[in-house]
């Protein structure tokens, strides 16, 4: 029972983690069609961020999160208008290359401001220890990032089913040309959902740091998962990306504590399967 | 756009009566270049011999990628079943001739092709590069469990080839194995030279263009990429085999995710769709790359980002074929 639970806060909280950061990535993946590996590099600076300003300049927790997210969408902001634009709609193997090539440069360029070791983001006095529920305490950072999981999942359904916005956001993943003619300005709604995509990428970055830790290779080590959990969930869906962040989450996290010394090799298993069966994603849209 | 222009440009290369004495000077041009490397770098043939190896990777990954259209990052896992494969058969079968080793090498790359492309052409698009890249992770994990037979993280030791012929050891200076493994790879690029024009080679191209179509036609368009991904396979584990037989350890790092996509940036730099691009590719790679990451590893990583974003935008043909493409436009002025 104890191994159950604390294997299922574990996953919970991994999982969200991985919703967090790589929502993002598939609602952009939906809408401009492009298969971007270098997603995680932006949750990585967005970690190298926090960490700066609280261990340098010894800025707040909160601050620190608020000062990383407008930072990394900052940086973004010019990486999309110069080299992103320029391979929407361009063969799949042209769009892989450049975001590697994009995933590299950033690796290289964190490494030699930041050097090669393992930075971290010391976390409020409250989100220390841990957290008595009454029959279990669990870690109050796990708690944290399973709310802000939550949050950015209702936060997302309000925006995407509520609003106008999402009406748009939703037009121009269906049929972007239609949506266009009938009056949507696709390009103002690609711009502000790239921008929330790395916003909330630099978020999960921060918020996940305690169990991805932030270092020179991340950008690469995680490249993978996110781009699976996409891939799985279907891209476009926010409710797949959030079924196959727990799923995947779960399955990682339970073949980690039953039999470490498989790796990722359930994992990727896994993967295999549900790719084969769902080629378009558990809950994608026929393309 | 892009890739069709190289298409209409390499088309007009191979028509002709003369594509024998292309075919020739390509073979005679890659004798040269490493008889040159012999000459030049004679305490360096170990890192020639590497070359050699991943040159038949990347033109393994040039069938699917160039001449099929099949994005994958996992290419890898045919490289590294193939030099499991002849280290296997090394250390526990006693199969220590060269030969029978290579042999050994393409066999296992071929199947390991043949299950990869099974499962790979099952997706399209994005399913297909993660699949890709979850073979070659499933590939990696499977060989460090698997530690009776592979070594797992310690690596394949104690591989030790016989003489090629009874004659020619393979010796600390690596001569032999630098010859060996130049003379696999010439014979490797005639035949494949031959395959890519071949009715066959056409069709995979076919199937690149337009696989809707070529269907229509009556062709198998499953069948024949399966075809071609165990013609790769089998050409990927000649490439293991090599690098089995000539560092005599096989290592995990055959098997990874980073060894594929280095092999497609090689394949990128130097030109899709064209086996000279392939060559030209890895040995501007990696030679830069021991050039570079001699200094310091990670200024490495960012120019080889830089490297690809710049191809990427201003030379989708790669280095070959915008070569070849302005050798074609001063041509034509005069």
């Amino acid at each position: 029972m104890q191994t159950v639970f604390s294997v299922g806060t574990d996953a919970l909280a991994y999982g969200m983690v991985l919703f967090v950061i790589s929502i993002g990535l598939s609602v952009t993946m939906g809408l401009m069609r492009v298969v971007n590996l270098a997603h995680g590099a932006f949750a990585m600076i967005g970690g190298y961020i926090a960490s700066y300003a609280t261990q340098i300049l010894g800025l707040g927790y909160g601050v620190a999160i608020l000062l990383a997210v407008v930072g990394t969408i900052l940086i973004a902001i010019p990486i999309e208008r110069f080299l992103f634009r320029r391979i929407y709609g361009a063969p799949e193997l042209t769009q892989v290359l450049m975001t590697i090539g994009l995933t590299f440069c950033v690796i290289g360029i964190a490494n030699y401001v930041f050097g090669p070791t393992l930075k971290t983001i010391p976390l409020p006095e409250t989100l220390r220890g841990p957290v008595d529920l009454g029959f279990r305490s669990i870690a109050a950072h796990k708690l944290f990032a399973i709310a802000c999981g939550i949050v950015v999942a209702g936060a997302l359904w309000v925006l995407i089913d509520k609003t106008s916005f999402g009406v748009k956001l939703r037009a121009s993943v269906d049929n972007a040309a239609m949506a266009a003619s009938l009056g949507v300005r696709t390009k103002i709604v690609y711009a502000v959902s790239s921008a929330v995509a790395v916003g909330l990428a630099a978020f999960g970055g921060i918020v996940g740091a305690e169990l991805l830790p932030i270092e020179p290779y991340y950008a690469l080590r995680y490249m993978v998962t996110f781009l699976v959990v996409v891939s799985v969930g279907g891209a476009g869906s926010i409710p797949g990306a959030l079924v196959a962040c727990l799923v995947l989450g779960a399955i990682d996290t339970t073949g980690r504590y039953l039999v470490p010394e498989y790796g990722e090799f359930f994992f990727y298993l896994a993967v295999i399967a549900i790719v084969c069966v769902f080629p378009n994603g558990i809950l994608g849209r026929r393309s | 756009m892009a890739i069709q222009r190289a298409i209409a440009a390499e088309g007009k290369v191979d028509a002709g009566p003369n594509w024998l004495l292309r075919d020739l000077m390509g073979l005679a041009a890659v004798l040269a270049v490493a008889g040159i490397g012999y000459l030049l770098f004679p305490n360096n043939l170990a890192l020639l011999t590497r070359i050699t190896a991943i040159a038949l990777l990347v033109l393994s990954l040039d069938l699917v990628t160039g001449y099929c259209g099949i994005a994958t990052l996992g290419h890898a896992a045919l490289f590294g079943s193939g030099a499991y494969a002849a280290g296997i058969a090394a250390v526990h079968f006693d199969i220590t001739d060269p030969f029978a080793m290579a042999a050994v090498g393409a066999v296992g790359g071929a199947a390991a092709g043949l299950l990869a492309g099974a499962i790979m052409l099952r997706g399209r698009g994005l399913a297909q590069l993660v699949l890709s890249i979850a073979i070659v992770y499933l590939f990696h994990e499977t060989a460090n469990k698997a530690s009776n037979w592979t070594g797992g993280s310690d690596g394949l030791a104690g591989i030790s080839p016989d003489p090629v012929f009874g004659i020619f050891g393979f010796d600390l200076w690596g001569r032999t194995a630098y010859v060996f493994g130049i003379a696999i790879l010439a014979v490797v690029f005639v035949l494949l030279r031959l395959l890519v024009r071949s009715p066959f080679g056409m069709l995979c191209r076919g199937i690149r263009e337009d696989p809707v179509r070529v269907s229509a036609m009556g062709a198998s368009v499953n069948g024949t990429l399966l075809r071609m991904y165990a013609i790769s396979g089998a050409v990927a584990g000649l490439g293991g085999a090599l690098n089995a037989i000539s560092t005599q350890v096989v290592g995990l790092d055959s098997l990874s995710f980073t060894t594929s996509a280095e092999a497609l940036v090689m394949l990128v730099v130097g030109g899709t769709g064209s086996l000279f691009g392939a060559l030209v590719g890895t040995l501007t790679f990696m030679w830069f790359e021991d050039f570079v990451s001699a200094i310091n590893p990670f200024h490495w990583l960012t120019i080889i980002g830089a490297l690809l974003i710049a191809v990427v935008l201003f030379a989708p043909n790669g280095l070959y074929g915008t070569a070849t493409q302005l050798l074609h436009r001063v041509w034509n002025k005069r």
